[in-house]
């Protein structure tokens, strides 16, 4: 059974003074200054038994904002069976970066790689930052919000393929796609017809 | 039977011999349609003979891009998404989906909900190690197991076909209750399956167990210590094989597991046997479970009553009152109304810890929605078991670890 860890929030807060609580509709959560991370994930997982990496993601709080990128780290204890999330906003919003916490968990080797890939954030000290779901060479991170959902045009994987068939990727036709209405906007602009980014009757098909 | 544990370091044997020993490193690609690879995963092996000294999983060959897609729908147009991820226990997919958006949303479901997503996802959990332990058996070259296995597991199909309407793909737990009520006399039918299916067990279980050519391709088989179980996050059995007790149904009940009596079985070595071992205990402690669920069945409603604006009411409602039409459709076009936060919750799926991230901004779409599925973080410990190892034990390696690519790739 689940026993609260009441303490951890000054626990924290006395070690680390710049970690500030996060807002948080479940688990404990902490904001943290990029500096700090390893400090306090290391902290939480020698001191006070946080044990589990259970995940590791980002956030995009799209291109207008500032600052853009949030890693989340979401630790789990097995001893007393608590969550608790650690989140560190990225200095840069163009070429966002934070340290590696593989130094921590062999298992967030896969997690940073994918955050990478999806997101283009850099994990200073990774041993092989490579892309993991999409293939090497993949000129975009799709997880960001300017990505559009039906994807953009791009080369094939291997150059053999594109020589040979001499075309490329090309986004989807997305009529048919998702159908959510925006509150304040008439319905006929959230038809998948006019959503449609790639093939409507304001662009012609393509080729 | 004395069986030697200890693992033969072959790399470092291979290591130490003399240079002019020393024979040219070939590369193999294992998959992406490889039998054993049980889907789309490929493996880039470096091999000095017959002995793996680097192994690379390249993934995504089953990328579908699931949390982009849950970013531009609502969340309950998102359900059917999660029957895809692993899509060998839909029902305990989708079960684990409504409660992370019904936290989300400060939502308590009745218990005769909670009830029925608990029998579901049990059953999900019993045909889902059906599944693992068949492909496992073939794997190793029994084949009569794979046959044993899928008959039973197609009389839980028939099961959930009645329930949901859908073999596969159920859909079944929405937000805020189910898609419908159990229909009557089912649970007796899930009873009588119960009955007949533990003999069978016990026979299917019997014919690997003991199974002299089972043991030789298993007992010291990729031993994952620990120490290592707990660094690269392995959940479920594969967790609990190598000697972690953790089962969140135990830790951190969820829909109303405190109320049902099970054990939870753990392996002491962490080879490939014992993962095997655990899987058929957790059938067994299943079945429990699911006789418990149908003696105390709970009367009563099926889903929120109160949540208005989350859980479309049922048609008849909506046909016969003017407020359940205008709110079906508000749910159907704008999606149900969530608050802004973040919230995380994992449940104990059949394969290990499905977890999901969701940030809200409010309104009916998540702003963020991560997907931890167990299968990703179980295959990255691969670079590291594979090596040292014979292809052919990658192969044994490969089926303890019990992997769905859907989930793995998202």
């Amino acid at each position: 059974m689940t026993i609260t860890d009441v303490e951890l929030p000054t626990a924290v807060s006395q070690k680390f003074p710049s970690a500030t609580p996060r807002a948080s509709l479940d688990c404990p959560a902490f904001n943290v200054p990029v500096a700090d991370v390893i400090g306090l994930l290391e902290f939480l997982r020698d001191a006070r038994g946080y044990d589990f990496l259970m995940d590791l993601t980002a956030v995009d709080w799209s291109a207008d904002k500032s600052p853009r990128f949030t890693v989340v780290w979401h630790l789990y204890s097995s001893t007393n069976h608590n969550y608790v999330r650690v989140a560190a906003d990225c200095a840069s919003d163009v070429e966002p970066e934070v340290p590696t916490s593989t130094v921590l968990w062999a298992g967030a080797d896969w997690h940073e790689r994918e955050a990478f890939d999806m997101f283009g954030i850099k994990f200073a000290g990774h041993p092989d930052l490579r892309r993991i779901l999409m293939w090497d060479g993949y000129p975009y991170h799709p997880l960001r919000k300017e990505f559009p959902l039906a994807g953009l045009p791009a080369d094939f994987h291997d150059p053999a393929i594109t020589a040979e068939t001499k075309t490329g990727l090309i986004a989807a036709p997305m009529a048919g796609g998702p159908f959510v209405a925006k509150s304040g906007e008439p319905m006929s602009a959230s038809e998948p017809r006019a959503k449609d980014e790639a093939w409507n009757e304001q662009s012609e098909k393509p080729e | 039977m004395a069986t030697d544990f200890s693992f033969p370091d072959t790399a470092a044997k291979a290591a130490a011999m003399p240079k002019e020993f020393e024979s040219e490193k070939m590369s193999l690609s294992m998959g992406p349609s490889h039998p054993s690879t049980h889907g789309v995963l490929r493996i880039q092996f470096e091999l000095d003979g017959e002995v793996v000294t680097k192994a690379d999983p390249v993934l995504g060959y089953l990328h579908r891009g699931d949390e982009k897609i849950a970013e531009n729908m609502t969340y309950n147009q998102f359900v059917p998404y999660t029957d895809r991820l692993d899509y060998l226990a839909p029902l305990a997919n989708n079960m684990a989906y409504a409660i992370a958006v019904e936290r989300l949303a400060n939502l308590q479901v009745p218990a005769r909900c909670q009830a029925i997503r608990v029998l579901t996802a049990e059953m999900a959990r019993v045909s889902a190690h059906l599944m693992g332990l068949g492909a496992f058996g073939i794997d190793v070259g029994a084949w009569s197991v794979f046959m044993y296995c899928f008959e039973e597991r197609e009389k839980l199909y028939t099961l959930f076909e009645e329930l949901t309407g859908a073999r596969f793909t159920t859909s079944y737990s929405r937000i805020g209750g189910l898609s419908r009520d159990v229909p009557e006399g089912w649970t007796k039918k899930v009873e009588a399956f119960c009955d007949q299916f533990l003999p069978i067990l016990e026979e299917i279980l019997g014919m690997l167990t003991r199974n002299k050519i089972f043991l030789d391709r298993t007992v010291g088989v990729g031993v994952i210590s620990r120490a290592d179980a707990i660094a690269y996050g392995l959940s479920g059995p594969n967790l609990r094989g190598s000697g972690v007790a953790n089962d969140l149904r135990k830790d951190r009940p969820y829909s109303g597991y405190e109320q049902y009596e099970f054990d939870v079985p753990v392996g002491s070595k962490g080879d490939c046997y014992d993962r095997y071992l655990c899987r058929g205990e957790e059938m067994k402690q299943s079945i429990r479970i699911i006789r418990q669920v149908i003696k105390n069945f709970p009367g009563g409603d099926w889903y929120a009553k109160d949540a208005k604006k989350i859980f479309a009411p049922p048609k008849d409602k909506i046909l016969t009152s003017m407020e359940e039409l205008i709110n079906n459709f508000m749910i159907v076009t704008e999606g149900p109304q969530m608050p802004a936060g973040e919230v995380y919750f994992e449940a104990e799926n059949p394969k290990g810890v499905l977890g999901f991230y969701i940030v809200s901004k409010g309104g009916g779409v998540p702003w963020r929605l991560k997907i931890r599925s167990p299968s990703f973080c179980n295959l990255s410990i691969l670079p590291k078991l594979c090596v040292g190892n014979m292809v052919s034990d990658v192969v044994s390696i490969l089926g303890s670890l019990d992997f769905v690519m859907g989930e793995c790739d998202r």
